[in-house]
């Protein structure tokens, strides 16, 4: 944003997913994550992973807010950066999914254990870790049905909470294979 | 090189500068580059020039690629090299000039153990570069060499950093040669141009009864063709134009529809008719705030086009009709020829009710001062500079602030890559270094750099440089004893409050001159203003010129901080509102 006042469009923040595909290489993660510091935008959730052990590509999951003249400048300038080679706007383009992964721990007793286990079926919970005070359950899905999961879980005990953060796909049979292969193998 | 054909990391490195056309290299040696200051003991193609301090090689290295349109190269060493190259990489990122700047690095495995001389250089450098690397594997050295030119020099060009651990640089290996295409997809490819939009933009401009051309540097990076076309263009339209601080020279300043430069300290015509026009075509430049001024009140009936190799300039602080991606030269020659397709006398429109209005504001001579019988005005120091060497091969470098201005209002340029200033980061002490780069591009060219007596004793080190290679630079110093635009800002908007803005304990730069063995000339009266200019000009060497000038003559016309166009003021007579307190915090 430039410091003089800007010609001040009403528009309301909204959130968007950005799916981005990069190299995997050192500082890549450190440029992305700079430009959005160094330029005060936010992010509320990232996600990152080698998706191409060929090309040695990962994607990035990004979750921003910001009007939508923000978005397209934060999506102008990630393109800028060398080794991204693709940006795309998931909530503008249609449809897609958006799911994470969550390990939560519960210390609780009692009659507070038997309930505990009663919600964790009915989300769909994993069990992965029983001690006789304690659980470690395992939670895929979209980011508001954890946050309810979280919710009920906290009025039981005690919690602790690892989220991997949004992974985003579109949905439908369209793929970026064509596009990745431009993409020259290392 | 040895039997096998392998040679060093360093000395594949510096094979691989000579094969991206390097002919001279900016640096500073250092314990982490001695391999590589080896291999260029070694090499006789590449000139190196020893700068005195690192800044100062990347603004030569700047110097010498706005001057020449190739690729400035730097070496400096590890840690306080790398740390201390960092405002020069910064300068070069804002106004897109591309470097290639190689910087020593302790050995890979002392890495991240706060060795001697040690420094995240990549972390450092990240922000201020439009790419860097850390080469840990040497086989990747010469590929890495060719890719950094590649990404310095394309789409919208820019600094390069590339980290060579001291061990990396020993290690033996095969030279790669430069592939004649790289295949990755190095930025964004340039999407295809929309000729639609280019139609569209053809209309607009076509059916234009107030139209504006506003152009920067942009159009000098896209090279003396595209000034050529944006000549054409602004003969064919008969439209007016303006030039950014970046652009000054794009379009000639003799060209009569050349309404001299916009923005804080533009003309009243320029802005005033960037204010009133219908239609505005931006061509590589990108609405900065020292142009812009208020933004909710900058060209407010107007539709606006804007030419740009950087998508992400366009909408980023004004939102424009139609934004067109591409090189300035494509998009420009696209543009005429479609204007061509449908010109006819007849169908462009009539433009003189508006030149009779841009005429009424020439008329008020926004560049008009009064000069005295003694006191020397800065601005009459450069009208005579500017009258003395018209009919040279001039090029004039800049440091920041009220003489950077004088020279832009001042100084006229004929054609583009004649002038270099820091404009985007504003850097004190850019303008001597610079000016080596310059001279050494240009060794048969009278390369004068403008100064002030405050940015001048920032990098003033360089003398040693400019004296070594025996380099006939000008230094012109406008010497006001006081950091100009400091004391103009603090008088406008801080009640005269000056307060540490004078530059007190100067150097008498005569003596100063001598001490280094070159000329210095003093004057403070305008009568011998001109022979004084005259000794300059024809002294074969280097010359420091210590203009005592005005002491508190304030830089006029002037958009007010937080201010639009129409709100500009003329001199210091002018009934000046006090600054909005928005305005006050605004740099």
């Amino acid at each position: 944003m430039s410091v003089y006042q800007n010609n001040e469009i009403n528009e309301e923040e909204t959130s968007r997913t950005l799916s981005l595909v990069v190299d995997n290489q050192p500082g890549t993660l450190a440029r992305v994550i700079g430009l959005f510091s160094g330029r005060g935008y936010n992010i509320e959730s990232l996600t990152v992973t080698e998706i191409d052990n060929r090309r040695h590509l990962s994607r990035i999951s990004l979750v921003t807010r910001g009007t939508s003249m923000t978005i397209e400048q934060i999506k102008s300038q990630l393109l800028r950066i060398v080794p991204v080679h693709l940006v795309r706007d998931l909530t503008l383009e249609g449809p897609f999914i958006k799911s994470e992964l969550a390990l939560i721990k519960l210390v609780a007793d009692g009659a507070n254990r038997v309930e505990a286990l009663r919600i964790a079926e009915t989300f769909r919970a994993r069990t992965l870790d029983v001690t006789l005070g304690s659980f470690v359950f395992e939670l895929t899905g979209r980011p508001n049905k954890i946050d309810a999961f979280i919710g009920l879980m906290k009025s039981l005990g005690d919690i602790e909470i690892s989220r991997t953060g949004v992974s985003a796909i579109s949905r439908g049979d369209k793929t970026e294979t064509k596009v990745l292969e431009q993409i020259k193998l290392t | 090189m040895s039997k096998d054909n392998k040679m060093t990391g360093a000395e594949a490195v510096i094979t691989a500068l000579v094969e991206n056309g390097v002919e001279v290299i900016f640096g500073y040696p250092g314990g982490a580059v001695l391999p590589l200051y080896d291999a260029l003991f070694k090499n006789k193609k590449i000139k190196h020039v020893l700068v005195r301090h690192e800044q100062a090689a990347v603004h030569a290295a700047e110097g010498y690629a706005r001057s020449t349109g190739k690729v400035g190269c730097v070496l400096v060493t590890s840690g306080p090299g790398a740390t201390n190259a960092i405002t020069g990489l910064t300068d070069a990122l804002m106004d897109s000039v591309p470097i290639v700047c190689l910087s020593g690095q302790v050995p890979t495995h002392l890495i991240g153990t706060d060795a001697f001389q040690e420094a995240d250089t990549t972390g450092i450098s990240r922000p201020c570069t439009k790419h860097n690397y850390l080469v840990k594997n040497a086989d990747l050295l010469c590929a890495t060499v060719h890719e950094a030119f590649e990404i310095a020099s394309s789409g919208r060009p820019g600094p390069v950093l590339i980290d060579l651990p001291k061990d990396i640089q020993l290690t033996n290996i095969q030279y790669i040669k430069k592939r004649t295409k790289i295949n990755k997809i190095l930025t964004t490819v340039l999407p295809q141009i929309d000729v639609e939009i280019i139609s569209q933009a053809a209309d607009l401009l076509i059916n234009s009864k107030k139209p504006i051309i506003y152009a920067g540097g942009g159009v000098v990076n896209a090279g003396i063709e595209a000034s050529n076309l944006l000549t054409e263009l602004v003969n064919l339209l008969d439209a007016p134009v303006t030039l950014t601080l970046m652009g000054l020279g794009v379009v000639s300043n003799k060209n009569k529809n050349f309404l001299g430069m916009l923005g804080m300290h533009g003309t009243y015509e320029a802005n005033l008719a960037m204010h009133n026009c219908d239609v505005m075509l931006n061509v590589g430049a990108r609405f900065d705030d020292r142009v812009t001024g208020r933004l909710n009140a900058f060209a407010p009936k107007s539709k606006k086009i804007h030419i740009d190799i950087d998508k992400s300039s366009i909408n980023k602080v004004v939102h424009v009709d139609f934004g067109i991606v591409g090189d300035c030269k494509e998009v420009l020659s696209l543009l005429i020829k479609e204007i061509k397709k449908s010109y006819n006398i007849k169908s462009i429109q009539s433009k003189s009710s508006w030149w009779n209005q841009i005429n009424n504001w020439r008329a008020k001579n926004s560049l008009g001062f009064i000069q005295g019988a003694t006191i020397i005005k800065p601005q009459q120091a450069i009208k005579s500079l500017y009258e003395k060497t018209i009919d040279k091969d001039t090029y004039v470098t800049t440091e920041v602030g009220q003489h950077q201005m004088w020279a832009a209002q001042y100084f006229g340029f004929s054609a583009p890559k004649h002038w270099m200033t820091s404009g985007g980061l504003g850097t004190m002490g850019y303008g001597l270094p610079s000016s080596v780069g310059v001279q050494i591009a240009h060794p048969k060219s009278l390369v004068i750099d403008i100064s002030g007596e405050a940015s001048f004793l920032m990098n003033m080190q360089e003398l040693s440089t400019i004296v070594q290679y025996n380099l006939p630079i000008k230094i012109f110093i406008l010497n006001n004893q006081w950091m100009g635009m400091v004391r103009q800002w603090q008088e406008l908007n801080h009640g005269s409050r000056y307060s540490q803005s004078y530059t007190s304990s100067l150097p008498d730069f005569i003596m100063l001159a001598k001490s280094f063995g070159i000329k210095g000339l003093r004057v403070d009266d305008v009568s011998n203003l001109d022979a004084t200019i005259d000794e300059m000009i024809n002294t074969s060497g280097p010359v420091i010129a210590d203009i005592r000038v005005e002491k508190e003559e304030n830089c006029f016309p002037m958009i007010p901080s937080g201010a639009a166009h129409n709100e500009m003021i003329l001199s210091s007579d002018d009934k000046v509102a006090d600054t909005s307190e928005s305005g006050l915090a605004l740099v």
